[in-house]
């Protein structure tokens, strides 16, 4: 078995009277593609907004690499090599695409705070280029002056990836990285993950498109009601009649 | 020509040509008398050191006369307890504006949008009415402070006798009054003009935009965004203190009602006025408050009927009439009117207005010169 890179363990969380994950218990193992899906409501995003530090669990444990991550801030699970996708993009709309790129970028290489107030910009040659070259990755190449506020939905997905890939980080956590995209970007995306996937990095994604997980995952836990009613490969998933009920049956 | 300027070393050249030479093209404009220009090139420094907080950070202060009272208070005491050198006195006009700032800051940015506003406004009320009353043995009250006979000045005695009269203030043996005042301020805007271009483009700045754009996927990218924003409301503090000692530089004297909110208000509409976020905008609409309020508020009834002297008796009153609500102690009404314009028609202020020009003439495009203009075009497939 290969080595975990994040567990999550027996993690609770309420919000009121809402139980929004009980008991979750999440083994992601290296250079997998862990995948999450379940219905709407089912505590999906809330589990990766734990993994990020957005919200406390009110009991349990994740740990990264060895490191419990309940008492650091956002910036620092970044930095331990976490970078998120979110179900919104979250992007610096009135800067340029390569700007957008760039900001991570720094943020990898010079920590979480560092002041060189007087270096220059036009001097940082080395970043620039890795900038374009993620944001060719993923085919936004042609519009890196552009404003990100003008971009299509899809295309401000594809920027955020490309905000986290240039931080190359330890674990990716996609949270439905293809929602608003036509088919053919879906397509795009899902061959620029397999890519990233030869590259060894270890992802959790979560997503409703069962096309896209299918052929991504290694993976799949399934989760309903704030709890993991299932685990295992796609096609242990498949034929689990548990979800065929909960959620493959529902939907479709 | 915008290729040529985007290079540091002709950018500076370009900027001091420009300040140097004030005296000469504002001459057309009836503004070229030393007092004015001070003026023009200090409140240039505060509007451009309060642009590093507001238009780069995005945090918008209310306070920032604070730090200009602080740093006049300073360098009048340097004056009064060291020497009439101005470089001592500028120097202790910036490091305490810089520790106010550094704990003002520390305080209100724990707070974001209204509420860091409206903090700030608090420490500048608190400020203004410790220097009116509480701290009168420092600041002299209403009365404000200023050079007395008395004073010690403890290195200009020990070097020279006083003569008669309250000295003057001087940098080695040139005094800081009239056109080497302003030169003097004029190669200190100059110098912040370098400094505040220098963060413009560097990946500070860049970091500083991104705070502006999404502070929280700031945090998620990695960065810690408090020491950040302190910094730039330090600088900017410090940029402030700088402009206040200048103040007393150029009339050594300090009083409370430079804290005042109304005070730190005008830094907010100059910013606007010129452009929040770009290099030189809030300088340009610190030139045009301050030609407002000194040449504006100078027209009286005689200047307007010569002005409209081609008029015919009955149009010419009508025109004297309705124009002197405009002038004289109305200026504040013709400001009113040019902001409220330019709010609504020019988001960006006189600096978006240069670009719709040179876009629509020069058919230049509007791309920031941090990015690069020849990455290569292809279709998506």
């Amino acid at each position: 078995m290969a080595n975990s890179v994040l567990h999550v363990a027996d993690v609770h969380k309420s919000f009121g009277g809402l139980q929004a994950l009980s008991d979750v218990d999440l083994n992601v193992e290296e250079g997998t593609t862990h995948a999450i899906i379940g219905p709407n409501g089912a505590g999906k995003s809330t589990l990766l907004n734990v993994c990020v530090g957005r919200i406390k669990p009110d009991s349990g444990h994740v740990v990264f690499n060895g490191e419990v991550l309940d008492a650091h801030t956002p910036d620092e699970i970044n930095q331990l090599g976490v970078s998120r996708v979110f179900q919104t993009p979250e992007i610096f709309p009135d800067l340029t695409l390569l700007d957008n790129v760039m900001i991570p970028a720094f943020a990898h290489r010079d920590g979480s705070f560092s002041l060189r107030p007087f270096s220059k910009l036009r001097h940082e040659t080395t970043i620039r280029q890795e900038a374009e070259q993620v944001l060719s990755d993923v085919g936004l190449e042609a519009l890196q002056t552009r404003e990100a506020a003008s971009l299509s939905r899809g295309d401000k997905r594809r920027l955020e990836l490309a905000m986290c890939l240039i931080q190359r980080p330890k674990l990716l956590l996609l949270d439905e990285p293809t929602a608003g995209m036509a088919r053919h970007d879906t397509n795009r995306t899902v061959d620029l993950l397999k890519t990233i996937k030869a590259r060894g990095m270890t992802k959790v994604i979560i997503e409703h498109d069962m096309h896209v997980v299918f052929s991504l995952a290694d993976k799949i836990s399934v989760l309903a009601q704030g709890r993991i009613i299932a685990s295992g490969t796609p096609d242990e998933i498949k034929g689990n009649p548990k979800v065929q009920e909960a959620y493959l049956g529902g939907a479709q | 020509m915008k290729q040529m300027l985007s290079r540091e070393p002709f950018a500076l050249l370009a900027f001091s040509l420009v300040i140097l030479t004030m005296p000469i093209w504002l001459a057309p404009l009836g503004a070229n008398y030393p007092d004015l220009l001070q003026k023009f090139t200090i409140y240039a420094i505060f509007a451009m050191g309060f642009n590093i907080l507001f238009g780069l950070t995005g945090y918008l202060s209310f306070g920032h006369a604070a730090f200009l009272g602080i740093g006049s208070y300073a360098a009048v005491w340097s004056f009064k307890l060291f020497t009439m050198n101005v470089l001592p006195a500028l120097f202790f006009g910036v490091a305490f504006s810089g520790l106010f700032a550094l704990l003002i800051g520390f305080i209100s940015l724990r707070r974001s949008g209204i509420y860091f506003s409206i903090l700030t406004l608090a420490f500048a009320q608190m400020c203004y009415n410790l220097a009116y009353s509480v701290l009168t043995p420092i600041t002299n009250g209403e009365t404000g402070l200023q050079l007395t006979l008395q004073d010690p000045r403890i290195i200009d005695r020990a070097l020279a006798e006083p003569g008669k009269g309250l000295p003057s203030t001087e940098l080695f043996g040139l005094s800081m009054s009239g056109y080497s005042g302003f030169y003097f301020c004029a190669v200190v805007l100059i110098v912040c003009f370098f400094i505040s271009r220098r963060i413009f483009y560097s990946p500070f700045g860049l970091t500083l935009r991104g705070i502006k754009s999404n502070q929280s996927r700031m945090n998620y990218t990695g960065f810690n965004t408090r020491p950040y924003t302190l910094t730039a409301f330090v600088i900017s503090g410090m940029f402030a203190g700088l402009a206040g000692s200048l103040l007393a530089v150029t009339d050594p004297l300090a009083g409370a009602e430079r804290m005042q909110w109304t005070a730190s208000g005008e830094v907010v509409l100059m910013t606007i006025l010129g452009g929040v976020g770009t290099l030189i905008g809030p300088m340009l609409g610190a030139w045009i408050i301050k030609y407002f309020e000194n040449i504006f508020s100078a027209f009286n009834p005689e200047t307007l009927q010569s002005f409209f002297s081609f008029l015919p008796e009955g149009l010419r009153t009508v025109a004297v009439d309705v124009s002197s609500l405009f002038v004289g102690e109305g200026w504040h009404l013709t400001l009113g009117v040019l902001f409220m314009l330019i709010v609504i028609f020019l988001p960006g202020g006189v600096m978006e207005g240069w670009r719709r020009i040179t876009r629509r003439f020069g058919g230049g495009s509007g791309t920031k010169p941090a990015s690069s203009p020849n990455a290569a075009v292809q279709p998506a497939e």
